[in-house]
Order: C-alpha cells, then structure tokens, then sequence
C-alpha cells in the first residue's frame, strides 16, 4: 500500500475515533449501566469516577470532527447531512448526557437526582445506540447521487446489519464502562460491578458473534480485504484473543488488564472497519462510482500537509496532559467536599 | 418558509444560545486566574474562597458552553453542506487546530481544577487554571480566524467551478492573519472577558446589598472592577480599528451599519435612528459628518454608499444591522460610564455607598451578554447575501438533500431543549449565587484569614 497524504490522514482520524471510542465509551458504557446501581451512594461514586475525565474524553469527538471536516470535506459533508436525524439526536444525546452530570449534584432532592439519573442513562444509551447506527451504516454504504450526496430517506438507516452494530456498540460500551467502574469502586459496589462486567462481557461477545455471522452470510464483500489479504488475518485473530482475555483477567481480578483489553479489542475492531472500508469513507453499494473515497472528498495536498504538522505539535501535548489527568485522579473514588 | 431561511434561523438560534457561554468561560477565566494569583501571593484564604466558588459557576457555564458547541461543530455539515465542501479546506485547519490545541487543554485542566483542590498542590492548581484560561483564549482563536476568513477571505485560491468550485489554502499564515482577524480577535477576547468581569460585579454588588459575604464579595468587586475599567475602555480601540478595518475590507457592511446610501457625500454617525429602506435614508440623532470623521479624520471625507452596491450584493436586512451596531455601541458606553463612575467613588472611598449603583451594577451582567450578541449580529447579518464574503452568496451554502421538515424537526427539539436548559441554567445559578461562596471546603475559617492585612479589604 502507498502511503500518501490521504492515506495518513484516514490513519489519523482513525485513532482519533479510536481514541474516541476507548476513552468516552467507558464513560458512556459507565453511564449506561447507570439504573442498574441501586443506592444514592453507589450512584455518586460511579459519577465522580468519570466526572473529572469525560469532558477531556469527548474532545476526541471534536477533534475527529475537525479532523473528518479538515481532511475530507465531501465525506463531512455528506456524512452529516445524510444521517441529519439521528445525528441531532445523538448531539441532543451529548448535551443532556454533559448537562445531567452537571446538573445532578447541584440539589439535593431526590426526586431531582433520581430524575437526572434516569435522564443521564438514557441519554449515554441513546448516545451509544445512535453512534453505533451511523457506523452501522457507513460500513454497509448509503445510496449516493452524483453530487455526492444522500440519496433516500431516513428510514433506510433502520436495516437489520446497522441495528446488530448498534446493539453491539452499545453492549461494547457497557463492558468497557463496567471494567472501568470496577478500577475506581471498593466493597459491596466493587462486587456488584464485578458481577456486571461480567454480564456485560457476555451480552457483548453474543452481539458480537451475531453481527460477524450476519456480516459474513448478506454483507461479503466486506471481508473481501481480508481474503485478499490473508497475512492480514493476524488481526482479527488477535482480537479474538483480546475478547477472550477480558472474562479471564475478570475472573482473577486484574481489571487493570480487563480494562487494557477491553480497550485493545475497540481500537482492533475499528482498525479492522477502516481496513475493510478503505478506501472508502462512505461506499454507495448502488452506484459504486458515486462513492465518496479518501481521495476523491480530500482537501488540497497544502492543507494535508498542514494538518499533519498540528497533528504531529498537537498530539504528544494532548497525550502529555491527558495522561497527567489521568494520573492525576488514578485510583479509587473517595468522595469528599468538591465531589459532584 | 424555505429551506434557506429554516437554516439559517437555525444556525442563529444554536449559535446565539451557545454564545452566552464561551465570553463567561474566558471572562470568568481570567478572574480566576487573577484571585488564585492573589491567593499564592498572599496566602489570604478570602481568595481562594472566592476561587472555589466561582470554578463551581464556571463549571456550571463551561458544561453547558460545551454541550451547545458541539452542536456547532457537526450543523455545517448537517445544513450547509455546500458550504462545507467550499470551505473544508481552510476552515476545517482552523477547527481541527481549536480541538486539538484550545478544546483540549481547556477541558482536559478542567476536571483538575473542579476536582484537584485536594489531589494537587495549590500552584499545580494554579498552573491548571492558567491552563485552562489560556484554551479558552486559544479557542476564540481558531473560531474567530475561521470567521475572519469568510469575512475578509485571503491566502487561498479557488479551484474547480459552479457546483465543485472551492477555496483552497494557498498560505497558510496568510489564511490565519486575513486582514480583518487581529482586529476581531482582539475585539472578541476583550467582549468576553467584560462578560466574565460584569458577572462578578454583578455576583457581588448584590450580595453588598443584601450585606452578605462581605468579606469576600468587596474585594471580588474590586477585582472585577478594575478588570471591567481596564477592559472596557480599550474595547474604544478595538472597536475603533475594528470600524476602520470593516470600511476598508467590506464597505458595503459599514455602510449598513450606518444606513448611509448615497456615496458622493459625507457620512453622518448616528446615535440613534431608523432606517427606511424603502426611502433609502436614514433619520435620527446624528453628528453630522461623524462617520467620515472617524474614519478618515475630516468632516467632509465621503464614504462609499449602499448605492454603489448591486441591490443583490447589499445586506438584505439594512435597518437591523443598523439597529443591532447602536445597541451593542449603547451597551458598550453604558459599561464604560458604569465603570469609570464606580472607580471614581472608590478613589473617593465612598464605593460601597451608593444603593442606586449596587442595583446598576447586578443588572449591568446584561450590558455584555447584549453587546455580544448584538455585535456578531451585526457581524454576521453584515456580511449578508454573502457567507464567504464576495464568494459564496448564503443561498448557494445549503446542504441539498436537507428537506425542510428536518430543519423544522431539528429546530423544535433544540428550541425545546434550548429552553429547558437556559431555565435549569438559571434555577441552579440562582441556587449557587443564594448559596453564596462559603461551604467550599476551605477549612480554615474566613475570620483568621480576613485579619490578615488585605489593602483591598478597606474602602
């Protein structure tokens, strides 16, 4: 494979998504499972063990939509303009997820917090469901016209293949939420969370299998790269192995290790789309010539090239003071004055 | 109505909603900054106090500022996707560099300063907030530069023609330093930063009056005071370059501005009017000759008219942006006048005497918000017919395959939800501004720390 501009910069978006993906999908999977802790008490220790760090997390969002805007405008636009409905309501989704956690501490009335609890799960489910739609959809290809842009309606995004990615990016999510929350809780939550990463997992691996199956049997030529390209078999391989470690390091304990691997197994899977799509961003299974690829959506040559430079000044500063955050709020949640 | 005018309703609404938030951001940012400061200085805890409390009204903004800019990011592409393919090549550099530069550092240092008071020392915290303040100035930045470019658009050319024609980078530092985005930027920070200042003013001249707190609340009033005079008297030169760079880069926005038609004369600037578009003149209180005067030094100068603009290529709406520039002028003066007045009376030391002034002062956090608002919609309606000024007419922007039943759609949800958090936004400030800034976890008691010399304790 040549390795251009374009090709640099679907690298980079790509791990800005994955990125993405691993560090708000324990956020959003941690807000997920949110109804199903119990006590007041349980519910703000699982707050505050992301409070500090979503924010950060979701400007990975805002980079990769820079990143989709700046490299490849045509795929930005069409993308957007094609999934305008579930689009707003994943950001309705963003805003109510951002505002509850905000918003929840600040009274003390019951019914106030019980309110913001229900609203913040559902928004973090909704948020997850509707990420998970689109991509659904952007793997499979949406019918293009030749200007490149959506051509049918909103009900087409409601196929049985974006429906199963959905679920499964949902369940991913609420592993990886759940492994989270065993790092950061102590005693009885630690247990209760111990026995839902536990369901969780399970609930992803049998999603997970399902949608390989039903991509495999109506949706071949999307592991046409991997047939053409065996040595590269390695990965999903790999990922197999991943997702079988999490229940194991689970079982003993290390959730450190469950959570690196429930993080490996989101960036293999995302490596293993981009593969599969490229090099299309946006594939039109009707009238394939109407497809939207990293070269044919690109920005000049000038401005890939200035896109990298950010890239390569911005990114060891992101990953400097994200990991001093991190290491920052390390450890497990004690709740003290300054506590949402 | 059309799709044209849905969108653009819309893009108004989302972008005006979200613009109450990032001034305060940046405002309150800066006063932050300025109390921890006087905290590690002196190791008063009045200040650091006062700090506590303001990061938990600014965490408050700050959510609500990034839930509603996301929002902002994605609409280019959901409604203005020809516009979005026209200017990716420039104006996604720009966003792309806010994310990854400004967004981050100021969301990633935020948690910290929330949550770090006990995890990290008092100067890391510092550090943190300096951090902070400085992504919220990164932040305007690369939005104000990507705005400044479809105003005054340069370092680019444009390449391929009718529907795929686009604009690309042809220099990227002259994309950055487009002739009208020192001028803006320079303009934008010091609006916001008397959005912060106003609001500790606000804050705290009521809690003077109702005699609360006042061992924090007068030194925080002061603090913000002397921010607000500083501020508000150089935003007369910001404004003032600002003004001259628009008269030479887009004359047929200034002319709007003052709803001056005729191009032969000398141009008057009004304090007050109207604008009959119909008539093509304008009546109300003015200096005659003014404009000319401040533009080109002589009563007489004349001054490029609407009458020299096609009747396509002239702002639709000529009486609103003159409205919109008077008010946030008005709003601009008011701050000046309130400012300079209450610096007076503490040269007096008569500051806190004044009851009419303290009441002034809790309604004058409007001054800004207005000033804000109305000045990008003097902007931004300015610039009309044009997104990309002389390029891209506003009509030709759209995203095609956007009906009008899905602006209508995505314009209910916002406007309802839009609502329902400005009310929750207001009920909870209330709460904390009730509250009052004690409770915030500083142990030590306020009176050890007040007895401490504090000059800024004394009338």
């Amino acid at each position: 494979m040549n390795i251009d501009y374009n090709v640099w910069w679907y690298l980079v978006f790509g791990a800005v998504i994955s990125g993405y993906a691993i560090l708000d999908g324990f956020d959003l999977g941690a807000g997920a499972l949110h109804l199903f802790l119990k006590k007041e008490q349980s519910r703000r220790i699982a707050i505050n063990a992301i409070a500090p760090l979503w924010d950060g997390n979701e400007v990975w969002l805002v980079i990769g939509g820079g990143a989709l805007f700046a490299g490849f405008p045509v795929a930005y636009a069409a993308i957007f303009s094609a999934f305008y409905i579930p689009f707003m309501i994943f950001l309705v989704g963003l805003i109510f997820r951002g505002v509850a956690i905000e918003f929840r501490s600040k009274e003390t009335m019951l019914w106030w917090r019980k309110t913001w609890d229900i609203v913040y799960c559902v928004a973090c489910i909704i948020i997850a469901l509707s990420l998970g739609l689109m991509l659904g959809n952007v793997v499979q290809g949406l019918p293009l016209n030749t200007e490149k842009e959506f051509a049918g309606s909103w009900s087409y995004f409601f196929n049985p293949f974006a429906i199963q990615v959905s679920i499964t990016t949902l369940a991913l999510f609420m592993m990886h939420g759940a492994i989270y929350l065993t790092m950061k809780t102590e005693n009885r939550l630690y247990a209760k969370l111990h026995l839902l990463a536990n369901n969780f997992t399970i609930f992803f691996v049998v999603s997970f299998v399902i949608t390989t199956l039903y991509t495999l049997l109506y949706i071949p030529h999307l592991s046409d790269f991997f047939k053409g390209n065996p040595g590269f078999f390695v990965i999903p391989l790999l990922m197999t192995l991943t997702i079988a470690n999490i229940p194991r390091q689970i079982k003993r304990g290390k959730y450190r290790y469950a959570f690196l691997s429930s993080a490996t197994t989101i960036a293999l899977l995302l490596i293993m789309v981009a593969l599969e799509v490229f090099p299309y961003l946006l594939y039109s299974p009707q009238y394939p010539e109407n497809s939207i690829t990293v070269y044919n959506a690109s920005s000049s040559s000038k401005t890939m090239k200035i896109l990298l430079i950010i890239a390569l000044i911005g990114t060891p500063l992101v990953g400097i003071y994200t990991s001093f955050v991190f290491w920052t709020f390390k450890g497990k949640v004690k709740l003290d004055e300054m506590s949402y | 109505m059309n799709v044209e005018i849905l969108a653009r309703i819309q893009f108004a609404f989302t972008i005006a909603f979200h613009y109450i938030y990032p001034p305060l951001s940046i405002g309150l940012g800066l006063i932050l900054v300025i109390m921890e400061g006087l905290y590690l200085k002196t190791g008063n805890k009045i200040f650091e106090q006062a700090a506590r409390f303001w990061i938990r009204i600014f965490a408050l903004i700050f959510g609500i500022g990034v839930a509603t800019g996301i929002i902002m990011e994605f609409e280019f592409g959901t409604n203005w996707a020809t516009y979005s393919k026209y200017v990716g090549d420039i104006f996604g550099s720009a966003l792309a560099a806010e994310g990854i530069f400004a967004f981050a550092l100021e969301s990633g240092f935020l948690g910290i300063l929330i949550f770090g008071w006990n995890r990290v020392s008092s100067r890391v915290h510092f550090i943190s907030t300096i951090l902070v303040f400085l992504g919220s100035l990164f932040s305007a930045v690369w939005i104000v530069v990507a705005n400044s470019w479809q105003q005054t658009p340069a370092g680019f050319h444009i390449v391929g023609q009718g529907m795929n024609a686009r604009a690309e980078i042809t220099d990227f530092w002259a994309m950055v330093f487009n002739p009208s985005s020192v001028d803006r930027l320079l303009h934008v920070w010091v609006a916001a930063i008397l959005a912060g200042a106003f609001m500790v003013l606000s804050v705290n001249a009521w809690y003077i009056l109702k005699n609360k707190h006042l061992e924090i609340a007068k030194p925080s009033f002061k603090i913000a005071l002397v921010v607000a005079t500083l501020f508000s008297l150089s935003q007369l030169l910001t404004g003032d370059s600002s003004a001259k760079g628009v008269a030479i880069n887009q004359p047929a926005k200034l002319a709007a501005i003052e709803g001056h038609y005729d191009s032969s004369s000398k141009a008057d600037m009004f304090l007050l009017g109207y604008v009959d578009t119909k008539k093509e003149n304008t009546k109300g209180i003015s200096i005659p000759g003014g404009l000319s005067f401040l533009l080109y030094g002589s009563f007489s100068a004349p001054v490029k008219g609407l009458n020299a603009f096609k009747p396509d290529e002239r702002p639709p709406q000529v009486n609103a942006v003159f409205q919109f520039y008077h008010i946030m002028i008005v709003c601009g003066v008011l701050m000046i006048l309130l400012s300079l007045f209450a610096c007076y009376l503490w040269w007096k030391k008569k500051l806190f005497t004044k009851k009419w002034l303290l009441v002034a002062f809790i309604w004058s956090v409007l001054l800004p918000q207005i000033a804000n608002q109305a000045g990008w919609f003097t902007a931004e309606m300015g610039r009309q017919p044009w997104v990309v000024y002389g390029l891209l007419k506003t009509s030709d922007a759209l995203s095609k395959s956007v009906t009008a039943n899905q602006i209508i759609f995505s314009l209910i949800l916002f406007t309802v939800v839009y609502i329902v958090l400005f009310i929750l936004f207001l009920f909870l400030l209330n709460g904390k501004i009730k509250h009052g800034p004690i409770d915030y976890g500083v142990k030590e008691s306020i009176e050890e720390g007040s007895k401490r010399d504090n000059p800024l304790m004394s009338h």
